[in-house]
């Protein structure tokens, strides 16, 4: 089929690698990509922070750029609920209503996409290290992803997936909530990145690239003996 | 003077690096977290029993009107005497006033959040009553002249050590620093003072409509030593604690208890329908219920958040959420802390004061999920950052987000951003991790990742 | 007057209340209003398919009782006759050192009372709080057993008043087995038909002894009310 990949912001600029493995992988399955040229944010952070005519602005482009899609994948547990569960809301009550409601059904975020869609759990990919797992909030509880991410790194050759106690805790990231409460947030992520490397994990490994800038950020400050990958460059690895 | 908001931040940026605060609070939870968990899996089917329970407060809030005059009908009828107080202030008045006929001298409380969100205890003092906490965790923060911690577990954040201290400071009684030992010397202070007292408040967990009766749910049994031997008992209640029927309380006392504290049921779950009745040879002989409302009709009114009203503040969203967690109840500043507290907070108290409350919280949704009446707790912290910046924006914010729009928007200007932002990031060597770095919030105690040599986009391009 | 302006302030309220409710709010468990029927309260059967399980046999229901005021720190006895129920009782006694009973007079409280042959403050007539106060134990009825949860349900009426069976250091109840009832629906339904016509000024379910965790979350039985709860059932 026809796929639209909506690639966030973050990933544009600073883990293209992750956006690049998806395409392949995608490719691979025999599907062909396409990925809107217009629309580089999805809106939420001037969502978050309360300033919803602004957001409004950044989201039109992406609903006019998506309208029509087959389907759409989105490379980020974050923005897959702010195209799946928050544009409903923001939009409410506009002319755009009813194109953010068609929207919602038929976006998927990328391992939910694999797993939930395609009925794909083995990728064929090889990664030999002992990894534990952190589930991004917005992915977690606004898309119920717990699973999908899981059966997909089972199939993965040599891998050793160890839970961590605060999988599901917040890292602290939540947008310009890192910025605006930064102490609150590094907390927030010592009290996770001590929870991986309980683990003796090598990798941490998420469906969210944002999770993984907080928590990599604190790791290179602090000299931690761990890394963090996204899971689509695992299962990329042959 | 320091506003609610700067508040905050001092207090949030000294408890957030205290590892021994977040180790203290860390081991309290951990109790709690393993017996609540059982709990929950001992239900036949806990999802569906919050979406019950939600339906039940949904159907008690939504026609507040009626029930709370078929509560009052049926109080009333057996010789309770019910007061309106729409506002703090004629709360305490109220109060002050059946003190005052009363005579009283001492008074014991039981535990009761709204006599701290309308801060009775000072009135009272101030007007020269004895008041005396009965809760061992209130009692304990009473002694020490600070607000409680949380709203279940008052002293959550105090060793054993610091309480024999504060005993030892304000009683002159502290045998050693072990629990029971302490634990008993409050019993012998407090059963003098309830056979004293001439006035037991307390406060109250559900009302019920149709029997009249007020629920009061505790493990001591300080509430029901409080609601047995003074001759007057006052109880203040929220408006919104009404639940219709009796028999609701089958669902919520073990839904309670089971967030609450991890328990299948509190100790004593007790249903107060009036004064001492013809026939009973003890109990108050008046009783006295001050309903309040103090801006709760103002939340009622919003039906995007009335749900908020259903809370029946069992703390459940306190224990799971990662900034109360870290930066403790205090931090807060007001009565109601945790992700409950930063929702009603700015609509009880004024959106522009309190709505950093709203903003600080990553949105997990941990509270949401965890809530046993499903308030949409995490979403409504978005809607108070949308009514706050609408009703006061900040102009550089909004600004910021305005230039964004069309860089976000065209692929020129995107691309123009890119490049940019690599030279930026060259000169931002410089003044990483300084005062003058723009960054600095971030890089103060995290690494930036660089800007990729190729983005995405850059890549994307190239193929076609 | 005072009296008018207390009048005008429910009346205040209730305006204020009913203009707040002339916006409907969503219904729960639904965030994008699909249209739904209006929520109904759950009936008994409804709380049966949510709450924890409970056996359907009196067997079943014994044993979770059984089990979970054992879990609760209560002590629970089950006796075939009154003699031995008395027996027990006088062990306790002497084991105790009790010399002061405070009791009511409860079906199953006089034969206890006077097996003892021990001074006992009666609350069904006026008492002084302090002479309770000194009391080594209280002895009551109950109105029922809950095995869902190990609980003793009392009321003001049926257990001797308010104080009784939470001011002494110990709380002996005296049960029969035709009391114990599975759950909380059971219990509440029980309520509504004993007392529906006029109930007590107070209802309590009590489960185990008086405790609390506010140290450390470390506990400790005697907060205030009892130490000691024990259930003595024919």
């Amino acid at each position: 089929m026809k796929v639209t990949l909506f690639i966030p912001c973050f990933i544009d600029l600073f883990y293209p690698q992750v956006g690049v493995a998806m395409v392949r992988i995608l490719e691979k399955l025999g599907h062909t990509v396409v990925c809107p040229e217009g629309p580089a944010c999805c809106g939420q952070p001037a969502f978050n922070t309360g300033y919803w005519d602004e957001s409004r602005e950044v989201a039109i482009k992406v609903l006019e750029s998506l309208q029509g899609a087959e389907v759409v994948v989105i490379a980020s547990g974050s923005c897959g609920a702010m195209l799946k569960v928050f544009y409903p809301d923001l939009f409410a009550g506009t002319k755009y209503e009813a194109m953010a409601r068609e929207l919602a059904p038929k976006c998927y975020e990328f391992s939910a996409f694999l797993v939930n869609k395609l009925g794909v759990a083995d990728l064929g990919a090889r990664f030999p290290h002992k990894v534990t797992f952190h589930d991004g909030c917005h992915g977690l509880r606004e898309l119920n992803n717990k699973r999908p991410p899981r059966e997909l790194l089972a199939k993965v050759r040599g891998l050793e997936l160890v839970e961590m106690g605060a999988a599901e805790t917040c890292c602290g990231f939540g947008g310009t909530f890192s910025a605006k409460f930064p102490m609150i947030s590094t907390a927030m992520g010592d009290v996770k990145c001590a929870s991986a490397l309980e683990t003796s994990a090598e990798y941490i490994v998420s469906c969210d690239s944002s999770c993984l800038m907080q928590i990599q950020g604190l790791i290179d400050r602090q000299h931690k003996p761990i890394k963090t990958i996204h899971l689509a460059e695992i299962l990329i690895q042959q | 003077m320091s506003t609610p908001a700067t508040q905050f931040n001092q207090d949030a940026r000294r408890l957030s690096a205290d590892l021994r605060h977040r180790q203290t609070i860390q081991t309290a939870m951990g109790k709690y977290e393993v017996a609540r968990d059982q709990r929950k899996a001992a239900f036949h089917d806990w999802q569906a029993a919050r979406q019950m329970a939600a339906e039940t407060k949904w159907e008690a809030v939504n026609h507040l009107d009626r029930h709370l005059e078929q509560f009052v009908r049926n109080i009333e009828a057996r010789g309770t005497k019910v007061h309106w107080a729409g506002t703090a202030q004629e709360a305490r008045d109220l109060i002050l006033g059946i003190l005052r006929e009363k005579n009283a001298r001492v008074i014991v409380k039981s535990k009761a959040m709204t006599s701290e969100e309308i801060h009775l205890n000072e009135a009272m003092e101030q007007s020269g009553y004895e008041v005396v906490e009965s809760d061992l965790g209130e009692f304990i923060v009473q002694l020490r002249e600070e607000p409680p911690y949380h709203i279940v577990f008052p002293a959550m954040h105090l060793t054993r050590d610091e309480i024999k201290d504060v005993f030892q400071r304000k009683l002159g009684d502290a045998p050693s620093n072990n629990p029971e030992e302490l634990t008993m010397v409050a019993r012998r202070v407090l059963r003098e003072k309830y056979l004293q007292a001439d006035v037991g408040i307390t406060g109250a967990n559900f009302a019920i409509a149709e029997t009249g009766m007020l629920s009061i749910t505790e493990n001591e049994g300080n509430a029901r030593l409080t609601a047995a031997l003074p001759r007057t008992m006052i109880t203040l209640v929220g408006i919104e604690k009404v639940l219709p029927r009796l028999e609701d309380l089958a669902l919520f006392l073990p839904m309670l208890s089971a967030m609450g504290t991890g328990q299948t049921l509190s100790c004593y779950n007790t249903m107060y329908g009036g004064p001492r009745q013809a026939g009973e040879t003890d109990g108050p002989e008046e009783y006295h219920v001050v309903l309040l409302d103090n801006h709760r009709t103002a939340l009622l009114a919003d039906a995007e958040q009335r749900d908020s009203l259903h809370c029946i503040r069992c703390g459940a969203c306190l224990n799971v959420c990662p900034i109360f967690r870290n930066v403790g109840g205090h931090t807060y500043g007001t009565t109601y802390s945790g992700p409950i507290g930063a929702v009603i907070t700015p609509n009880l108290r004024g959106l522009n004061d309190w709505k950093h409350l709203s903003y600080a919280s990553s949105l997990c949704g941990a509270c949401t999920e965890t809530c046993p009446v499903k308030i949409n707790l995490h979403h409504h912290l978005l809607q108070n950052r949308r009514n706050a910046s609408r009703q006061k924006p900040s102009w550089w914010q909004k600004a910021a987000f305005k230039a964004f729009a069309p860089l976000a928007t065209r692929p020129a200007l995107w691309s123009l951003v890119t490049k940019m932002g690599r030279l930026g990031q060259k000169l931002h060597g410089f003044v990483k991790g300084s005062r003058l770095d723009p960054a600095y919030a971030w890089t103060k105690t995290r690494d930036l990742p660089p800007i990729a040599q190729r983005t995405f986009k850059e890549w994307w391009r190239t193929r076609s | 007057m005072v009296e008018d302006a207390l009048v005008s302030e429910r009346d205040n309220m209730l305006v204020r209340i009913r203009e707040a409710l002339s916006v409907a709010a969503p219904l729960p468990g639904q965030d994008h209003g699909t249209a739904r029927e209006m929520p109904v309260l759950s009936s008994i059967a409804d709380q049966r398919r949510v709450l924890p399980a409970v056996g359907q046999s009196f067997d079943e229901q014994l044993a979770l009782f059984r089990a979970n005021a054992a879990e609760l720190c209560g002590e629970f006895r089950l006796f075939n006759d009154l003699d031995a129920l008395v027996a027990e009782l006088k062990g306790l006694c002497a084991a105790e050192g009790w010399q002061r009973l405070a009791s009511h007079g409860g079906e199953l409280t006089g034969a206890a009372c006077q097996a003892l042959g021990l001074p006992v403050l009666l609350t069904d007539q006026a008492f002084d709080k302090r002479e309770l106060a000194a009391c080594d134990v209280g002895i009551t009825d109950c109105d029922a057993l809950v095995a869902q949860t190990g609980s003793v349900l009392v009321t003001s009426r049926s257990a001797g008043g308010r104080a009784l069976s939470v001011l002494p250091p110990h709380h002996v109840v005296l049960a029969r087995r035709e009391q114990l009832v599975p759950d909380l629906p059971a219990a509440f339904a029980l309520l509504k038909a004993k007392y529906g016509g006029g109930y007590p000024s107070m209802i309590s379910f009590i489960t185990g002894p008086s405790r609390t965790g506010d140290i450390e979350r470390i506990l400790v039985l005697g907060a205030h009310g009892p130490k000691k709860l024990t259930i003595l059932c024919l």
